[in-house]
Protein backbone atom coordinates (compact mmCIF):
# COMPACT_ATOMS: atom_id res chain seq x y z
CA UNK A 1 0.00 0.00 0.00
CA UNK A 2 1.40 3.05 -0.78
CA UNK A 3 0.65 6.78 0.03
CA UNK A 4 1.96 9.97 -0.73
CA UNK A 5 0.67 12.93 1.75
CA UNK A 6 1.67 16.23 -0.18
CA UNK A 7 1.59 19.85 1.60
CA UNK A 8 1.85 22.70 -0.21
CA UNK A 9 2.04 26.19 1.85
CA UNK A 10 2.67 29.43 1.06
CA UNK A 11 1.02 33.22 0.60
CA UNK A 12 -1.85 33.65 -1.42
CA UNK A 13 -1.72 34.50 -4.67
CA UNK A 14 1.74 32.41 -5.25
CA UNK A 15 -0.62 29.55 -7.06
CA UNK A 16 -0.71 26.87 -4.00
CA UNK A 17 -4.11 25.74 -4.66
CA UNK A 18 -3.35 25.62 -8.61
CA UNK A 19 -0.11 23.46 -8.18
CA UNK A 20 -2.53 21.13 -5.77
CA UNK A 21 -4.79 20.69 -8.64
CA UNK A 22 -2.32 19.90 -10.71
CA UNK A 23 -0.96 16.81 -8.51
CA UNK A 24 -4.43 15.72 -8.18
CA UNK A 25 -4.78 15.49 -11.85
CA UNK A 26 -1.62 14.15 -12.21
CA UNK A 27 -2.54 11.64 -9.68
CA UNK A 28 -5.70 10.88 -11.25
CA UNK A 29 -4.42 10.18 -14.79
CA UNK A 30 -1.68 7.46 -13.36
CA UNK A 31 -5.50 6.04 -11.83
CA UNK A 32 -4.45 6.68 -8.20
CA UNK A 33 -7.37 7.49 -5.59
CA UNK A 34 -6.95 11.23 -4.85
CA UNK A 35 -8.29 13.92 -2.34
CA UNK A 36 -7.20 17.83 -2.30
CA UNK A 37 -8.60 19.82 0.75
CA UNK A 38 -7.73 23.57 0.51
CA UNK A 39 -7.81 25.86 3.24
CA UNK A 40 -10.23 28.29 3.33
CA UNK A 41 -11.45 31.22 5.18
CA UNK A 42 -9.74 35.00 6.38
CA UNK A 43 -6.18 33.50 5.81
CA UNK A 44 -6.62 33.17 2.30
CA UNK A 45 -6.80 37.13 1.23
CA UNK A 46 -3.18 37.49 1.13
CA UNK A 47 -1.99 35.52 4.11
CA UNK A 48 -0.77 31.77 4.50
CA UNK A 49 -2.71 29.50 2.03
CA UNK A 50 -2.31 25.91 1.98
CA UNK A 51 -3.16 22.51 0.50
CA UNK A 52 -3.75 18.42 1.56
CA UNK A 53 -3.27 16.38 -1.63
CA UNK A 54 -3.18 12.58 -0.71
CA UNK A 55 -2.22 10.37 -3.68
CA UNK A 56 -2.84 6.88 -3.26
CA UNK A 57 -3.07 3.24 -4.76
CA UNK A 58 -6.03 2.72 -1.71
CA UNK A 59 -9.08 4.54 -0.98
CA UNK A 60 -7.92 7.70 0.74
CA UNK A 61 -9.33 7.72 4.85
CA UNK A 62 -8.66 11.42 6.42
CA UNK A 63 -8.12 14.48 3.62
CA UNK A 64 -6.29 16.46 6.72
CA UNK A 65 -2.85 15.66 6.45
CA UNK A 66 -1.36 15.85 10.03
CA UNK A 67 2.27 14.06 9.03
CA UNK A 68 3.27 14.65 5.39
CA UNK A 69 5.75 12.83 3.30
CA UNK A 70 6.19 15.84 1.54
CA UNK A 71 6.38 19.45 2.29
CA UNK A 72 6.36 22.32 -0.53
CA UNK A 73 7.11 25.41 1.41
CA UNK A 74 6.97 29.12 -0.72
CA UNK A 75 7.52 31.13 2.59
CA UNK A 76 9.45 31.55 5.46
CA UNK A 77 6.18 31.24 7.96
CA UNK A 78 4.93 27.69 6.31
CA UNK A 79 8.40 26.30 6.40
CA UNK A 80 8.66 26.92 10.50
CA UNK A 81 5.30 25.95 10.69
CA UNK A 82 5.86 22.58 9.05
CA UNK A 83 8.96 21.73 9.02
CA UNK A 84 8.65 19.02 12.27
CA UNK A 85 5.83 17.30 10.62
CA UNK A 86 7.16 16.00 7.95
CA UNK A 87 7.89 12.08 8.44
CA UNK A 88 11.30 10.73 8.96
CA UNK A 89 12.26 10.13 5.32
CA UNK A 90 10.17 12.42 3.98
CA UNK A 91 11.15 15.17 1.30
CA UNK A 92 11.11 18.92 1.87
CA UNK A 93 10.97 22.01 -1.00
CA UNK A 94 12.18 24.88 -0.70
CA UNK A 95 12.15 27.83 -2.58
CA UNK A 96 15.31 29.41 -1.37
CA UNK A 97 14.91 33.01 -3.60
CA UNK A 98 12.16 33.68 -0.20
CA UNK A 99 13.63 31.59 2.30
CA UNK A 100 17.35 32.02 3.49
CA UNK A 101 16.87 29.72 6.38
CA UNK A 102 18.40 26.06 6.13
CA UNK A 103 15.93 23.33 7.75
CA UNK A 104 18.24 21.66 10.42
CA UNK A 105 16.76 18.55 10.34
CA UNK A 106 19.20 15.56 8.80
CA UNK A 107 16.28 12.87 8.71
CA UNK A 108 14.87 14.10 6.04
CA UNK A 109 15.56 15.12 2.21
CA UNK A 110 15.14 18.87 1.40
CA UNK A 111 15.90 20.29 -1.94
CA UNK A 112 16.32 24.21 -2.47
CA UNK A 113 14.89 25.76 -5.70
CA UNK A 114 15.38 29.60 -5.88
CA UNK A 115 12.18 29.09 -7.88
CA UNK A 116 10.54 32.48 -7.52
CA UNK A 117 13.79 33.98 -8.63
CA UNK A 118 14.31 31.38 -11.95
CA UNK A 119 10.66 32.46 -13.17
CA UNK A 120 11.68 36.38 -12.61
CA UNK A 121 14.52 35.60 -14.97
CA UNK A 122 12.44 33.30 -17.79
CA UNK A 123 9.62 36.38 -17.05
CA UNK A 124 7.04 33.71 -15.69
CA UNK A 125 7.25 35.31 -12.31
CA UNK A 126 3.33 33.79 -11.00
CA UNK A 127 4.92 30.28 -12.08
CA UNK A 128 7.70 29.45 -9.14
CA UNK A 129 5.29 27.15 -8.03
CA UNK A 130 5.04 25.06 -11.01
CA UNK A 131 8.51 25.24 -11.48
CA UNK A 132 9.04 23.71 -8.08
CA UNK A 133 6.17 21.04 -9.09
CA UNK A 134 8.45 20.07 -11.65
CA UNK A 135 11.40 19.45 -9.63
CA UNK A 136 9.05 17.00 -7.51
CA UNK A 137 7.34 15.14 -10.31
CA UNK A 138 11.48 13.78 -11.42
CA UNK A 139 11.73 12.36 -7.53
CA UNK A 140 8.62 10.72 -7.93
CA UNK A 141 8.29 7.52 -10.36
CA UNK A 142 4.71 7.03 -9.53
CA UNK A 143 3.56 10.46 -10.98
CA UNK A 144 5.92 10.79 -13.95
CA UNK A 145 6.57 13.72 -15.57
CA UNK A 146 4.61 11.87 -18.42
CA UNK A 147 1.75 13.33 -19.69
CA UNK A 148 2.02 17.14 -17.65
CA UNK A 149 0.97 18.37 -20.50
CA UNK A 150 -2.56 16.86 -20.81
CA UNK A 151 -2.99 18.04 -17.38
CA UNK A 152 -1.91 21.45 -17.83
CA UNK A 153 -4.77 21.62 -20.30
CA UNK A 154 -7.03 20.60 -18.71
CA UNK A 155 -6.74 22.97 -15.64
CA UNK A 156 -5.90 26.31 -17.76
CA UNK A 157 -9.18 27.70 -18.64
CA UNK A 158 -9.38 28.21 -23.02
CA UNK A 159 -9.66 32.18 -22.09
CA UNK A 160 -6.27 31.94 -20.61
CA UNK A 161 -4.72 29.41 -23.46
CA UNK A 162 -0.98 31.48 -23.46
CA UNK A 163 -1.03 30.23 -19.83
CA UNK A 164 -0.26 26.64 -21.27
CA UNK A 165 3.01 27.27 -22.65
CA UNK A 166 3.99 28.96 -19.80
CA UNK A 167 3.40 26.55 -17.30
CA UNK A 168 4.73 24.04 -19.43
CA UNK A 169 7.98 25.93 -19.48
CA UNK A 170 8.19 26.55 -15.45
CA UNK A 171 7.52 22.75 -15.19
CA UNK A 172 10.44 21.96 -17.59
CA UNK A 173 12.82 24.30 -15.73
CA UNK A 174 12.17 22.59 -12.67
CA UNK A 175 12.76 19.49 -13.87
CA UNK A 176 16.27 20.43 -15.40
CA UNK A 177 17.29 22.21 -12.46
CA UNK A 178 20.17 21.03 -10.30
CA UNK A 179 21.61 22.28 -7.55
CA UNK B 1 -15.17 2.34 -16.75
CA UNK B 2 -17.22 6.12 -16.52
CA UNK B 3 -14.60 8.77 -16.51
CA UNK B 4 -13.71 10.19 -12.94
CA UNK B 5 -13.62 13.97 -13.01
CA UNK B 6 -11.94 15.84 -9.91
CA UNK B 7 -15.09 18.16 -7.74
CA UNK B 8 -15.17 19.72 -4.89
CA UNK B 9 -17.82 18.77 -2.54
CA UNK B 10 -20.51 21.85 -2.69
CA UNK B 11 -20.56 21.57 -6.83
CA UNK B 12 -21.18 17.85 -6.49
CA UNK B 13 -23.98 18.90 -4.72
CA UNK B 14 -25.22 21.12 -7.19
CA UNK B 15 -24.37 19.14 -10.13
CA UNK B 16 -26.58 16.03 -8.55
CA UNK B 17 -29.29 18.11 -7.53
CA UNK B 18 -29.30 19.41 -11.22
CA UNK B 19 -29.32 15.77 -12.62
CA UNK B 20 -32.07 15.10 -9.80
CA UNK B 21 -34.36 17.48 -11.64
CA UNK B 22 -33.91 20.17 -9.43
CA UNK B 23 -34.83 23.87 -11.59
CA UNK B 24 -35.55 26.00 -8.65
CA UNK B 25 -32.45 26.86 -6.33
CA UNK B 26 -33.18 29.44 -3.73
CA UNK B 27 -30.19 30.86 -1.34
CA UNK B 28 -28.53 33.51 0.09
CA UNK B 29 -24.58 33.12 0.74
CA UNK B 30 -22.17 31.73 3.37
CA UNK B 31 -19.33 30.50 3.77
CA UNK B 32 -18.60 27.58 3.69
CA UNK B 33 -20.98 26.43 0.29
CA UNK B 34 -21.15 29.52 -1.66
CA UNK B 35 -19.91 27.02 -4.44
CA UNK B 36 -23.20 25.81 -4.75
CA UNK B 37 -25.36 28.39 -5.14
CA UNK B 38 -22.17 29.95 -7.47
CA UNK B 39 -22.67 26.78 -9.72
CA UNK B 40 -26.83 27.19 -9.67
CA UNK B 41 -26.12 30.49 -10.68
CA UNK B 42 -23.94 29.34 -14.14
CA UNK B 43 -25.55 26.80 -14.34
CA UNK B 44 -29.54 27.21 -13.73
CA UNK B 45 -30.09 29.95 -16.47
CA UNK B 46 -28.75 27.32 -19.50
CA UNK B 47 -30.97 24.78 -18.74
CA UNK B 48 -33.98 26.62 -18.17
CA UNK B 49 -33.74 26.68 -14.56
CA UNK B 50 -34.22 29.17 -11.38
CA UNK B 51 -31.78 30.67 -9.91
CA UNK B 52 -32.45 33.50 -7.05
CA UNK B 53 -30.43 34.87 -4.76
CA UNK B 54 -33.26 36.01 -2.05
CA UNK B 55 -32.87 39.12 0.95
CA UNK B 56 -32.04 36.74 2.69
CA UNK B 57 -32.37 32.95 4.45
CA UNK B 58 -36.08 33.38 5.49
CA UNK B 59 -37.18 34.41 2.44
CA UNK B 60 -35.10 31.87 0.45
CA UNK B 61 -36.96 28.97 2.62
CA UNK B 62 -40.09 30.50 1.93
CA UNK B 63 -39.61 30.45 -1.75
CA UNK B 64 -38.82 26.98 -1.34
CA UNK B 65 -41.82 26.21 -0.14
CA UNK B 66 -44.00 27.94 -2.59
CA UNK B 67 -42.49 26.09 -5.16
CA UNK B 68 -42.68 22.46 -3.26
CA UNK B 69 -45.82 23.43 -2.64
CA UNK B 70 -46.05 23.63 -7.00
CA UNK B 71 -45.13 20.46 -6.90
CA UNK B 72 -41.14 21.57 -8.06
CA UNK B 73 -37.67 20.14 -7.06
CA UNK B 74 -36.94 22.75 -5.50
CA UNK B 75 -33.99 23.41 -2.93
CA UNK B 76 -31.76 25.45 -1.06
CA UNK B 77 -28.35 25.58 0.91
CA UNK B 78 -26.70 27.20 3.89
CA UNK B 79 -24.23 27.11 6.84
CA UNK B 80 -25.25 26.84 10.57
CA UNK B 81 -26.12 30.47 11.44
CA UNK B 82 -28.44 30.26 8.21
CA UNK B 83 -30.11 27.47 9.20
CA UNK B 84 -31.55 28.66 12.29
CA UNK B 85 -32.95 31.34 10.14
CA UNK B 86 -34.66 28.81 7.72
CA UNK B 87 -36.07 26.69 10.75
CA UNK B 88 -39.25 28.59 11.08
CA UNK B 89 -39.77 27.43 6.91
CA UNK B 90 -38.78 24.05 8.19
CA UNK B 91 -41.13 23.82 10.35
CA UNK B 92 -43.76 25.00 8.20
CA UNK B 93 -43.22 22.59 5.21
CA UNK B 94 -42.85 19.93 7.44
CA UNK B 95 -46.46 20.94 8.60
CA UNK B 96 -47.53 21.12 5.14
CA UNK B 97 -46.37 17.78 4.42
CA UNK B 98 -44.50 18.67 1.16
CA UNK B 99 -41.27 17.33 0.05
CA UNK B 100 -38.24 19.71 -0.07
CA UNK B 101 -34.20 19.11 -0.26
CA UNK B 102 -32.03 21.65 1.82
CA UNK B 103 -28.27 21.22 2.50
CA UNK B 104 -26.28 22.60 5.64
CA UNK B 105 -22.55 22.45 5.35
CA UNK B 106 -21.95 23.18 9.00
CA UNK B 107 -19.72 25.67 10.01
CA UNK B 108 -18.27 26.35 14.21
CA UNK B 109 -21.16 27.67 16.41
CA UNK B 110 -22.68 28.58 18.61
CA UNK B 111 -23.78 32.34 16.98
CA UNK B 112 -21.91 33.61 13.93
CA UNK B 113 -19.19 31.28 15.82
CA UNK B 114 -16.39 30.73 12.62
CA UNK B 115 -16.36 29.76 9.51
CA UNK B 116 -14.27 26.10 9.73
CA UNK B 117 -15.80 23.06 9.56
CA UNK B 118 -18.16 21.43 12.47
CA UNK B 119 -20.57 19.08 13.31
CA UNK B 120 -22.57 20.57 15.91
CA UNK B 121 -25.89 20.99 14.21
CA UNK B 122 -26.36 17.05 14.93
CA UNK B 123 -29.15 18.24 17.33
CA UNK B 124 -30.39 21.11 15.03
CA UNK B 125 -31.22 18.50 12.30
CA UNK B 126 -32.60 15.42 13.29
CA UNK B 127 -34.50 16.81 16.56
CA UNK B 128 -36.27 19.51 15.16
CA UNK B 129 -34.68 22.85 15.12
CA UNK B 130 -37.94 24.26 14.03
CA UNK B 131 -40.78 24.27 16.60
CA UNK B 132 -43.64 21.34 16.43
CA UNK B 133 -43.41 17.67 16.37
CA UNK B 134 -41.57 16.46 12.92
CA UNK B 135 -38.56 15.12 11.65
CA UNK B 136 -36.55 15.58 8.80
CA UNK B 137 -34.50 12.67 6.73
CA UNK B 138 -30.77 14.00 7.65
CA UNK B 139 -28.32 12.25 5.18
CA UNK B 140 -24.31 12.34 6.12
CA UNK B 141 -22.25 12.46 3.47
CA UNK B 142 -18.08 11.06 4.04
CA UNK B 143 -16.99 11.80 0.72
CA UNK B 144 -17.43 13.69 -2.52
CA UNK B 145 -18.98 10.98 -3.97
CA UNK B 146 -21.22 10.53 -1.51
CA UNK B 147 -22.40 14.52 -1.34
CA UNK B 148 -23.68 13.62 -4.89
CA UNK B 149 -25.36 10.42 -4.45
CA UNK B 150 -27.07 11.44 -1.32
CA UNK B 151 -28.14 14.40 -2.51
CA UNK B 152 -30.02 12.45 -5.64
CA UNK B 153 -31.41 9.97 -2.69
CA UNK B 154 -32.61 13.54 -0.78
CA UNK B 155 -34.67 14.01 -3.53
CA UNK B 156 -35.92 10.73 -4.32
CA UNK B 157 -36.67 10.08 -0.10
CA UNK B 158 -38.60 13.84 -0.22
CA UNK B 159 -40.96 13.23 -2.87
CA UNK B 160 -41.18 9.94 -1.77
CA UNK B 161 -42.35 10.62 1.88
CA UNK B 162 -43.36 14.31 1.29
CA UNK B 163 -40.71 15.78 3.98
CA UNK B 164 -37.67 17.57 4.01
CA UNK B 165 -34.35 15.54 3.16
CA UNK B 166 -31.45 17.24 4.67
CA UNK B 167 -27.93 16.75 3.22
CA UNK B 168 -25.79 17.28 7.03
CA UNK B 169 -21.83 17.86 5.30
CA UNK B 170 -19.76 20.18 6.93
CA UNK B 171 -17.01 22.49 5.46
CA UNK B 172 -14.11 19.79 4.81
CA UNK B 173 -16.38 17.43 2.44
CA UNK B 174 -17.55 20.38 0.92
CA UNK B 175 -14.68 22.29 0.04
CA UNK B 176 -12.62 19.21 -0.94
CA UNK B 177 -12.05 17.47 -4.03
CA UNK B 178 -12.28 14.28 -4.89
CA UNK B 179 -12.66 12.02 -7.75
CA UNK B 180 -16.34 11.71 -8.67
CA UNK B 181 -18.46 9.92 -11.08
CA UNK B 182 -22.42 9.96 -11.96
CA UNK B 183 -22.75 6.83 -13.57
CA UNK B 184 -24.94 5.56 -11.10
CA UNK B 185 -27.78 7.83 -10.18
CA UNK B 186 -30.74 6.76 -10.13
CA UNK B 187 -33.59 9.48 -10.19
CA UNK B 188 -36.93 8.05 -8.99
CA UNK B 189 -40.17 10.24 -9.88
CA UNK B 190 -43.26 10.32 -7.84
CA UNK B 191 -47.03 11.92 -8.95
CA UNK B 192 -47.69 14.41 -6.68
CA UNK B 193 -51.60 14.75 -7.16
CA UNK B 194 -51.45 17.14 -4.14
CA UNK B 195 -49.80 20.17 -5.82
CA UNK B 196 -51.31 23.38 -6.72
CA UNK B 197 -50.63 23.01 -9.95
CA UNK B 198 -54.05 24.52 -11.58
CA UNK B 199 -57.03 23.11 -11.25
CA UNK B 200 -58.53 24.08 -15.49
CA UNK B 201 -61.62 24.10 -13.55
CA UNK B 202 -61.75 20.21 -13.79
CA UNK B 203 -61.03 19.13 -10.10
CA UNK B 204 -61.21 20.37 -6.38
CA UNK B 205 -59.17 23.13 -4.98
CA UNK B 206 -56.11 21.51 -3.62
CA UNK B 207 -54.83 23.01 -0.44
CA UNK B 208 -51.44 23.40 1.15
CA UNK B 209 -51.31 25.10 4.71
CA UNK B 210 -49.80 23.80 8.15
CA UNK B 211 -52.75 25.47 9.98
CA UNK B 212 -55.46 23.17 11.75
CA UNK B 213 -56.87 25.05 14.51
CA UNK B 214 -59.07 21.95 15.46
CA UNK B 215 -57.44 20.15 18.16
CA UNK B 216 -58.33 16.97 16.98
CA UNK B 217 -57.59 17.66 13.88
CA UNK B 218 -53.72 18.84 13.80
CA UNK B 219 -53.47 15.67 16.93
CA UNK B 220 -54.94 13.26 14.04
CA UNK B 221 -52.17 15.20 10.94
CA UNK B 222 -49.72 14.61 13.51
CA UNK B 223 -50.62 11.32 14.23
CA UNK B 224 -50.75 10.46 10.52
CA UNK B 225 -46.94 11.68 10.26
CA UNK B 226 -45.62 9.71 12.77
CA UNK B 227 -46.70 6.79 11.32
CA UNK B 228 -45.06 7.46 8.26
CA UNK B 229 -41.88 8.26 10.37
CA UNK B 230 -42.29 5.05 12.20
CA UNK B 231 -42.20 3.02 8.35
CA UNK B 232 -39.33 4.90 7.39
CA UNK B 233 -37.32 4.28 10.48
CA UNK B 234 -37.57 0.95 9.97
CA UNK B 235 -37.13 0.76 5.86
CA UNK B 236 -34.76 3.50 5.27
CA UNK B 237 -31.33 3.39 7.42
CA UNK B 238 -28.40 3.57 5.80
CA UNK B 239 -24.80 3.33 7.31
CA UNK B 240 -21.68 1.36 6.47
CA UNK B 241 -19.43 -1.26 9.01
CA UNK B 242 -16.12 -1.24 8.52
CA UNK B 243 -13.89 -4.04 10.50
CA UNK B 244 -17.19 -4.41 12.50
CA UNK B 245 -16.85 -8.69 11.98
CA UNK B 246 -14.36 -9.38 15.04
CA UNK B 247 -14.31 -6.30 16.39
CA UNK B 248 -14.37 -5.76 20.39
CA UNK B 249 -14.70 -2.09 20.43
CA UNK B 250 -16.90 0.13 18.02
CA UNK B 251 -16.15 3.09 17.06
CA UNK B 252 -18.86 5.27 15.90
CA UNK B 253 -18.70 8.56 13.49
CA UNK B 254 -20.30 10.05 10.37
CA UNK B 255 -19.42 12.53 7.75
CA UNK B 256 -15.32 14.41 7.86
CA UNK B 257 -14.97 12.52 11.04
CA UNK B 258 -15.75 9.09 10.22
CA UNK B 259 -12.63 9.25 7.70
CA UNK B 260 -10.31 10.56 10.73
CA UNK B 261 -11.99 7.24 12.64
CA UNK B 262 -10.99 5.02 9.75
CA UNK B 263 -7.30 6.09 9.51
CA UNK B 264 -7.14 5.55 13.70
CA UNK B 265 -9.22 2.24 13.35
CA UNK B 266 -6.30 1.00 10.70
CA UNK B 267 -3.75 2.02 13.11
CA UNK B 268 -5.29 0.48 16.30
CA UNK B 269 -5.72 -2.43 14.18
CA UNK B 270 -1.50 -2.44 13.09
CA UNK B 271 -1.41 -2.94 17.26
CA UNK B 272 -3.69 -5.35 17.69
CA UNK B 273 -6.37 -4.04 18.98
CA UNK B 274 -9.80 -5.23 17.84
CA UNK B 275 -11.72 -2.33 16.86
CA UNK B 276 -14.07 -1.74 14.13
CA UNK B 277 -16.36 1.39 13.08
CA UNK B 278 -20.08 1.94 12.45
CA UNK B 279 -21.01 5.08 10.01
CA UNK B 280 -24.30 6.29 10.37
CA UNK B 281 -24.94 7.21 6.80
CA UNK B 282 -28.47 8.19 7.40
CA UNK B 283 -28.08 10.53 11.16
CA UNK B 284 -32.60 10.43 10.77
CA UNK B 285 -33.77 7.58 10.69
CA UNK B 286 -30.49 6.93 13.13
CA UNK B 287 -28.97 3.03 12.40
CA UNK B 288 -30.76 2.02 15.97
CA UNK B 289 -30.49 -1.80 14.70
CA UNK B 290 -26.94 -2.36 13.77
CA UNK B 291 -25.69 -0.22 17.01
CA UNK B 292 -28.53 -2.19 19.29
CA UNK B 293 -26.47 -5.06 17.20
CA UNK B 294 -23.13 -4.66 17.88
CA UNK B 295 -23.78 -3.86 21.95
CA UNK B 296 -24.04 -7.76 22.01
CA UNK B 297 -20.60 -8.33 20.80
CA UNK B 298 -18.71 -5.15 22.01
CA UNK B 299 -17.56 -4.04 24.70
CA UNK B 300 -18.05 -0.25 24.44
CA UNK B 301 -18.03 3.03 21.91
CA UNK B 302 -16.70 5.62 21.52
CA UNK B 303 -18.72 8.25 19.86
CA UNK B 304 -15.95 10.87 17.36
CA UNK B 305 -17.85 13.99 17.01
CA UNK B 306 -16.96 17.65 16.14
CA UNK B 307 -18.72 18.57 18.77
CA UNK B 308 -19.57 18.71 22.63
CA UNK B 309 -21.23 15.41 22.16
CA UNK B 310 -24.07 15.28 20.39
CA UNK B 311 -24.86 12.05 18.31
CA UNK B 312 -23.48 10.07 21.71
CA UNK B 313 -27.17 10.49 23.21
CA UNK B 314 -28.39 8.87 19.99
CA UNK B 315 -25.95 6.12 20.55
CA UNK B 316 -26.48 5.23 24.03
CA UNK B 317 -30.39 5.42 22.80
CA UNK B 318 -30.09 3.43 20.27
CA UNK B 319 -27.36 0.82 22.80
CA UNK B 320 -30.10 1.10 25.36
CA UNK B 321 -26.86 1.68 27.51
CA UNK B 322 -25.76 -2.13 27.40
CA UNK B 323 -22.47 -0.66 27.01
CA UNK B 324 -20.40 2.33 27.83
CA UNK B 325 -19.94 4.83 24.97
CA UNK B 326 -16.66 7.33 25.57
CA UNK B 327 -16.98 10.75 23.76
CA UNK B 328 -13.64 12.02 21.38
CA UNK B 329 -14.31 15.42 19.74
CA UNK B 330 -13.18 18.19 19.44
CA UNK B 331 -15.61 21.38 18.46
CA UNK B 332 -15.46 25.53 16.90
CA UNK B 333 -13.68 24.53 13.53
CA UNK B 334 -11.41 22.05 14.66
CA UNK B 335 -10.93 18.60 13.98
CA UNK B 336 -9.55 15.56 16.31
CA UNK B 337 -6.41 14.03 14.43
CA UNK B 338 -6.16 9.83 14.40
CA UNK B 339 -3.56 10.33 16.77
CA UNK B 340 -6.32 11.49 19.04
CA UNK B 341 -9.14 8.92 18.22
CA UNK B 342 -6.20 6.31 18.69
CA UNK B 343 -5.55 7.61 21.92
CA UNK B 344 -9.16 7.20 22.93
CA UNK B 345 -9.07 3.76 21.36
CA UNK B 346 -6.23 2.35 23.40
CA UNK B 347 -8.16 3.71 26.70
CA UNK B 348 -11.28 2.31 25.55
CA UNK B 349 -9.29 -0.80 24.99
CA UNK B 350 -8.36 -0.68 29.06
CA UNK B 351 -11.74 -0.44 30.16
CA UNK B 352 -11.10 3.65 30.42
CA UNK B 353 -14.52 4.78 28.72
Amino acid sequence: MKTTQILIAGFGGQGILFSGKFLAYKGLMEDLQVSWLPSYGPEMRGGTANCNVILSETPVGSPIITAPDVLIAMNLPSLQKYVNTVVPGGQIYVDSSLIDAKVERTDVQVFYIPATQMAKDENIASLANMIIIGHLLQNHPELSFEGTDAVVNKLVPPKKAALIELNMKALTLGKEYSA
Amino acid sequence: MAERVLMKGNEAIAEAAIRAGCRHYFGYPITPQTEIAAYMAKKMPKIGGVFLQAESEIASINMVYGAAAAGMRVMTSSSSPGISLKAEGLSYIAGSDIPAFVVNVQRGGPGLGGIQPSQSDYFQATKGGGHGDYKMIVLAPASVQEMASLTIKGFNLADKYRMTAMILADGTIGQMMEPISFEDAQIETYEKPWALTGTNCERKHNVVNSLYLQPDELEKKNFERYERYKAIEQTEAMWEEYMMEDAELCVVAFGIASRVAKNAVAAARAEGIKVGLIRPITLWPFPTQALNAAADKVKGFISVELSMGQMIEDVRLATQCKRPVALCNRCGGMIPSPDEVLDSIRKAQKGEF
